[in-house]
């Protein structure tokens, strides 16, 4: 394996620069979801990457907690999609404008 | 370049190839499967970095169930017609991205110990799990109660109450035909 850090790093950041612009971009709230995600294996990716840079299994173990918490996350804000969408009977968060006098 | 730096590099070219494909699409079911597709190809990576008890989790949870669960969601809802036509957030976020991607490379790059090569080494899953147990038992304790809350608020939110709200907060969107009733069985 004679891959630099560096390599597997910009990999990872470049990624997580996707996943930012997935996030800001789509105005659909599920195509906003899945930019989280892809952060989220961003930084997965970053991590094992550090793991096997200093020799450490902790590294590791935070990735396993990464996917514990994003399974989390995407469950619930499916959910909560879902539960606008009912209510206001659309996914795009420009239109969500009960509060508006 | 030795057959490991050859398989990493051509992994990182599809994980890059398909996620950028999928936060480009505008129909969410094809980003979906673009992304399934990146998360095979980061666990391989994985798989690759030495975490292979971590690659089958990943393809496990992510493009498993966490890729059909979406899916699932997107088959419930109803497209508006208003997501497919509109270009005007890309600049911005675009921008962003670029702005964001090269400060994290100059700040990659100005680190010294960035040209270090890695060394292969591979985490047994036994030897893992070990680890894991003996001095993380609390944090994966937490996690299962993590999990469990999450499952709970799910449950709540799920619940179907929009014969009494409907009276009370009349929606301005009248909702679509079959979006009310179709979703939970």
């Amino acid at each position: 394996m004679i891959v630099p850090l560096g390599h597997v790093f910009l990999l990872a950041g470049i990624t997580f620069a996707m996943g930012l612009v997935c996030l800001v971009a789509h105005r659909n709230l599920v195509m906003t979801l899945i930019g989280v995600e892809v952060m989220m294996n961003a930084a997965a990716i970053a991590f094992v990457a550090a793991s096997l840079r200093w020799q450490l299994m902790e590294g590791q173990a935070f990735v396993l907690f990464i996917l514990a918490v994003s399974a989390a996350e995407i469950s619930l804000g499916l959910m909560l999609v879902i539960s606008l969408y009912r209510r206001t009977g659309s996914v795009d968060p420009d239109r969500y404008d009960i509060l508006k006098w | 370049m030795s057959l490991y730096a050859a398989v990493f590099y051509l992994l990182g070219i599809v994980i890059l190839t398909a996620t950028g494909l999928a936060v480009t699409r505008r129909q969410p079911v094809h980003a979906v499967l673009y992304l399934i597709v990146a998360f095979l190809g980061t666990g391989a990576l994985f798989f690759l970095l030495g975490a292979p008890l971590l690659a089958a989790f990943l393809v496990i949870v992510y493009a498993g169930a966490i890729m059909v669960l979406v899916l699932f969601v997107i088959m419930m809802l109803q497209r508006s017609p208003r997501e497919l036509g509109l270009l005007s957030e890309w600049g911005p976020a675009t921008l962003l991205g670029i702005v964001f991607l090269a400060v994290a490379v100059a700040m990659v790059f100005k680190d010294p110990g960035s040209g270090i090569l890695l060394k292969g080494a591979v985490a047994r899953p036994r030897d893992f799990g070990r680890f894991l147990f003996d001095r993380y038992w609390l944090a994966i304790e937490i996690l299962s109660v993590l999990l469990l809350v999450a499952l709970v608020a799910i449950i709540q939110l799920g619940k179907r109450r929009d014969c009494e709200e409907s009276e009370k907060f009349p929606s301005p969107h009248p909702s679509p035909p079959g979006g009310e009733g179709e979703g939970e069985g």
